[in-house]
C-alpha cells in the first residue's frame, strides 16, 4: 500500500500517548506495518506534545516530514491549527477535539485566542478537510482522546482499520474500569 | 491488557510493538546482564519504566537508580570487575557527570564486560545542549554501536554485550532521542534463563586496577591494542549494512536514525546512491571504508552533529591516496539539529538535487498561532513559590536557575531564573556572582533530586568559603521532570522502602545556621521567609516545599471514593484585575474577550492555591465536581 502519514498533536496532559499507541496497534491488528514515535520529557509539562505515526510498507523513519501528513489528529484547537499548518498536505484531513487550553501569551494578553470559526476558515483556505469533534457529556475530560478515536474510526480515516481492530488495540493497552469506561464511550459514539 | 513485565520475561520467541527503550530491556535479559544502574534523564528513563514493569522478585538482574551518573557508572564498574555483565544508562549530559570514572574504564580489565548506554539528544529535545558523545569515545578508546530503530537497539545491545564480554572492555551503545522513543514491531528471540553464578570473582591478578604513574602505560597500551583489534574485527562484528544500487558515481556513508531519514527521502525522490550504513561507528572498519571509497567517484558522509566520521574518512582517503571526492559538512547549519528527512532532503538538494525529495509547499492561507511554552502544571507548588518569591526580591536581584521542573520559573510572568548551566551548578555560580557585589542580592534555586545529585559540593563551598547568597531548595519530594523517580529523601528506592535522608537534616548536619522551611502554598509566609533569608549576611537556605501535584493527583485518582474538585470565579466580585490569569498564571484560568475570567474544567485540580492570589477575593473555594466521582 502507499504511505499514509499521521501527525498527532496536543498539550502535555491530554492523553496523546494513549491515542497514538491505540492507533498504531489498531493498524498492526489490521495487518498493516506501522511506525510511531512520541514526545517524552520536558515538553510534557503543559507544552506542545506530538506523536507521529507512519503507515505502509515503504516507510523507514517514524518521523513525518513537514507538509506531508495525510491526517492530522489534534486534541486542542490551537494545536490543531499549528500542527495542520506545519504538517498537513493539501487535501489532507484535520480531525480535532474542540477544546481550548489557552496558551500563556493569550492569558497574558499578548495574543488572541483562536476561535472555532477561524479553524474552519483556515481549513477552507488551505484545502484541508475538517472534522471537528466535541462531546458535551464526557464523564471525564481525560476521555476526549477516546471521542477523537471514535471519530477516526467512524469516518474511516485509517483505511483498512476497522472497529474490531481499534477495540483489540484498546484491550492491549487498558484493563479494568478504565477499559470499561473508554470502550463504553467508544462504542456509544460509533452509534451516534 | 498486555502485561509488559511478563512479556519481557517470556521464554518463547515473540513479536511485539515496543519502543527502543523497551526493546533494550529484553536484550539485557537475553544477554544475561546482571547489574544495571542509571540516573534518570530524558531520553532514557523509560528503560527503567520497562524494568519496573517486571516484578522485583522476577527480575533476572539487579537495578538501581543511583544518586548521579558518576555513582551509577561506578556501581556498574564494581559489578563488572566482580565478573558480572553490567550496564549503566543515562542521558547525553549525564556523561559529563560520569566522565571522571568513565574515561578510566578502558584502562581496566572488566572481567564481566560492561555496556554504557548513552541517550544523546540531537535536536536538544530535552537537554541543555546537543553534545555529541562520540568525542568521549575517542578520548577513552571505547567502541560505539549506534542503532537506527528499536529492532537494531535490541540486536546491537546484544552485539555490544558480546564484544564487552569477549574483550573485557566497556562498549558504548549510543541511542538518540527518536531511536529511544520510536515504536515498531520487534521480533524477539527465545530466552532460556541461565543459572546465576553469584561468586564474587574480583581478583587483583586480573588487573592492574591501580592506574598510578608508570602503571598507567601498560594499561593504556592494552586499551589501544584492544581498539585496533576491534577495528580489524569491525567488518565482521560491526553490524554494517550495505545498499548496493550499482551506482559507481554517487555513494553515501551514514549511520543511525539519519540512515532512515535518507531512505525516506530516496523513496520519494527515486534516487539510487550506493549506501554504506555503519553499525559500529567507532573504531571504523578501515578496509571496508577504503574499498567503498575506491569504488565510487563521489561519497557523501551524512553525519548528524559533529564531523568525526568525515574526518576519519578523509584521513583514510588521504593516507591510501584514493581519488574520490568526499562531501561532508558545508556550513554551520549542517552541525546543528536532528537529521530528519526534511534536514537530509535539504542537504541533498544542495549537493545532488535529483536525489532530494520535494520541499513542502507553503500554506495558501496561514493562521498564526500563539506560542505555547511549557508550563508548570495546575496546582504546582513551584508556581506558588515563584509567585511568592517574586514579591520578596527587587528586580535587579540576580536569580540563578538550576535543572528540574522549576527551571520553568524563568519564563514570564515569573522571570525567576536568568541563567542555567547544568545539574547542581546554581550555588557555585551564585557564589561567583556575589563577589564584590554589595548592591544586588543573589538567589539560586535547586531541586531536591539535584540536591543529592550534584548540589551538595556547591552548598558546602558556599558555607566553607562564607559566600553571601540565598539558596532556595524547591522540594517537591520526587524527581518530577523525568517521570517521578524516587530520590534519597523520599523514603523509597527503586526496589524497597528505605530510610529517608531529609534535605533539612543534611543542611543542619553541615551546620547551616539560617534555614527557613515553608510550604509554598503559604505564599505570604514564603515571601516573608525569603525577605528574611536575603537579609542574612552570609549563606541562608529556604526550603520551599510542596509535593508534586501531578504525582499526588495521579495517586489520589486511583483511590476509591476520590472526589474531583475545582474552583470557580465569583463573577459579581471579580473586578478583572487578572492576577490569577496573568500574574499567578495558572493554566486553568481562561481570559475571555470581555475581560471576564473562567476556570477550565479540563485543567483545574481543585487545589485552591490560587485563592490567596486574588486581591478581590473573587475565587470561590474548590467545590466537588458533579458526576465526576470515580
Amino acid at each position: 500500500m502507499t504511505v499514509f502519514n499521521v501527525y498527532l498533536s496536543g498539550v502535555g496532559g491530554q492523553g496523546i500517548g494513549l491515542i497514538s499507541e491505540v492507533m498504531q496497534r489498531s493498524v498492526d491488528h489490521a495487518g498493516i506495518k506501522a511506525l510511531g514515535v512520541d514526545t517524552h520529557g520536558l515538553a510534557q509539562r503543559g507544552g506542545i506534545v506530538a506523536s507521529q505515526l507512519r503507515i505502509g510498507d515503504n516507510i523507514h523513519s517514524p518521523m513525518v516530514s513537514r507538509g506531508k501528513a495525510d491526517l492530522v489528529v489534534a486534541l486542542e484547537r490551537h494545536e490543531a491549527v499549528r500542527a495542520a499548518g506545519e504538517y498537513l498536505k493539501k487535501n489532507g484531513t484535520l480531525v480535532y477535539y474542540n477544546t481550548s487550553w489557552q496558551p500563556l501569551p493569550v492569558r497574558m494578553k499578548k495574543a488572541e485566542e483562536i476561535k472555532t470559526a477561524q479553524v474552519a476558515e483556515f481549513c477552507q483556505g488551505n484545502g484541508f478537510r475538517l472534522i471537528e469533534v466535541f462531546q458535551s457529556d464526557l464523564p471525564d475530560p481525560r476521555m476526549q482522546n477516546m471521542a477523537l478515536l471514535a471519530a477516526i474510526c467512524k469516518n474511516n480515516l485509517l483505511a483498512g482499520v476497522r472497529k474490531e481492530h481499534y477495540i483489540a488495540a484498546m484491550r492491549d493497552l487498558m484493563s479494568g474500569k478504565m477499559l470499561e469506561a473508554n470502550l463504553g464511550l467508544f462504542e456509544r459514539l460509533l452509534l451516534v | 491488557m498486555k502485561n509488559l513485565g511478563e512479556m519481557l520475561l517470556q521464554r518463547e520467541a515473540f513479536s511485539e510493538i515496543v519502543m527502543g527503550n523497551t526493546a533494550i530491556v529484553r536484550a539485557m535479559i537475553e544477554a544475561g546482564t546482571r547489574v544495571i544502574t542509571s540516573y534518570p534523564g530524558s531520553p532514557t528513563p523509560e528503560i527503567a519504566s520497562a524494568i519496573a514493569a517486571i516484578k522485583k522478585e522476577d527480575r533476572p538482574f539487579y537495578f538501581e537508580f543511583s544518586t548521579n551518573e558518576k555513582v551509577a557508572t561506578e556501581v556498574a564498574y564494581g559489578a563488572a570487575i566482580n565478573g558480572h555483565l553490567s550496564t549503566v544508562f543515562f542521558k547525553s549530559v549525564g556523561l559529563n557527570v560520569a566522565s571522571d570514572t568513565f574515561v578510566q574504564l578502558n584502562l581496566m580489565n572488566l572481567t564481566g564486560g560492561m555496556v554504557v548506554v548513552l541517550g544523546d539528544d540531537p535536536g536538544a529535545n530535552s537537554s541543555q545542549n546537543e553534545q555529541d558523545n562520540r568525542h568521549f569515545a575517542r578520548m577513552s578508546y571505547t567502541p560505539i554501536f549506534e542503532p537506527a530503530n528499536p529492532t537494531e537497539v535490541y540486536h546491537f545491545y546484544k552485539a555490544a554485550a558480546a564484544l564487552a564480554q569477549q574483550l573485557h572492555i566497556p562498549v558504548i551503545l549510543r541511542l538518540t532521542t527518536h531511536v529511544c522513543h520510536a515504536k515498531e514491531k520487534v521480533a524477539f528471540a527465545a530466552w532460556q534463563p541461565a543459572v546465576f553464578d553469584k561468586t564474587p570473582r574480583f581478583d587483583v591478578n586480573n588487573g592492574p586496577y591501580m592506574p598510578l604513574t608508570s602503571l598507567v602505560f601498560p594499561m593504556k597500551r592494552r586499551a589501544l591494542q584492544n581498539l585496533s583489534q576491534i577495528a580489524s574485527m569491525s567488518e565482521k562484528v560491526g553490524q554494517h549494512h550495505r545498499v548496493n544500487n550499482q551506482n559507481r558515481q554517487k555513494a553515501i556513508i551514514t549511520f543511525g536514525l539519519p540512515y532512515l531519514s535518507l531512505l525516506d527521502v530516496l523513496e520519494e525522490s527515486g534516487g539510487k546512491p550506493d549506501i554504506l550504513k555503519l553499525g559500529m561507528i567507532y573504531p571504523l572498519p578501515v578496509a571496508l571504508l577504503e574499498e567503498f571509497l575506491r569504488s565510487h567517484e563521489e561519497v557523501l558522509v551524512l553525519e548528524e552533529l559533529d564531523d568525526l566520521i568525515e574526518g576519519e574518512v578523509k584521513r583514510i582517503a588521504f593516507e591510501k591516496q584514493i581519488k574520490v571526492k568526499i562531501h561532508g559538512k558545508t556550513d554551520v547549519e549542517s552541525w546543528v539539529g536532528e537529521y530528519t528527512a526534511d534536514k537530509v532532503a535539504g542537504i541533498l538538494r544542495n549537493l545532488w538535487p535529483e536525489m532530494a525529495a520535494a520541499a513542502p509547499a507553503s500554506l495558501a492561507a496561514p493562521l498564526p498561532v500563539p506560542a505555547r511554552p511549557a508550563q508548570m502544571c495546575p496546582g504546582c507548588g513551584h508556581r506558588s513559590a515563584f509567585h511568592a518569591i517574586k514579591q520578596a526580591l527587587a528586580p535587579a536581584d540576580i536569580k540563578v536557575a538550576d535543572i528540574g521542573c522549576h527551571t520553568l520559573g524563568f519564563m514570564p510572568p515569573y522571570n525567576m531564573g536568568e541563567m542555567l548551566m547544568c545539574m547542581g551548578a546554581s550555588t557555585g555560580i551564585a557564589a561567583g556572582l556575589s563577589l564584590f557585589n554589595d548592591s544586588r542580592r543573589v538567589v539560586c534555586f535547586l531541586g531536591d533530586s539535584t540536591f543529592f545529585h550534584a548540589g551538595i559540593p556547591g552548598i558546602i563551598n558556599a558555607l566553607f568559603n562564607r559566600h553571601n547568597i540565598t539558596l532556595i531548595v524547591m522540594e517537591n519530594g520526587t524527581t518530577a521532570m523525568t517521570g517521578h523517580q524516587d530520590h534519597a529523601a523520599t523514603g523509597r528506592n527503586f526496589n524497597d522502602l528505605t530510610e529517608k535522608i531529609p534535605v533539612r537534616s543534611v543542611l543542619e548536619g553541615l551546620g547551616i545556621k539560617h534555614i527557613f522551611e515553608v510550604d509554598t502554598y503559604q505564599q505570604q509566609k514564603l515571601t516573608d521567609a525569603v525577605k528574611e533569608a536575603v537579609a542574612v549576611e552570609g549563606f541562608a537556605v529556604v526550603i520551599a516545599k510542596h509535593p508534586c501535584m501531578l504525582k499526588l493527583m495521579r495517586e489520589q485518582r486511583r483511590k476509591d471514593g476520590f472526589q474531583a474538585r475545582m474552583v470557580s470565579i465569583d463573577k459579581k466580585t471579580c473586578d478583572h484585575q487578572h492576577v490569577c490569569v496573568s500574574n499567578f498564571a495558572c493554566p486553568t484560568f481562561i481570559l475571555n474577550p470581555d475581560g471576564s475570567v473562567d476556570v477550565n474544567p479540563d485543567l483545574c485540580i481543585g487545589d485552591g492555591s490560587c485563592l490567596q492570589t486574588c486581591p478581590s477575593k473573587a475565587i470561590n473555594r474548590p467545590q466537588n465536581r458533579e458526576g465526576n466521582k470515580e
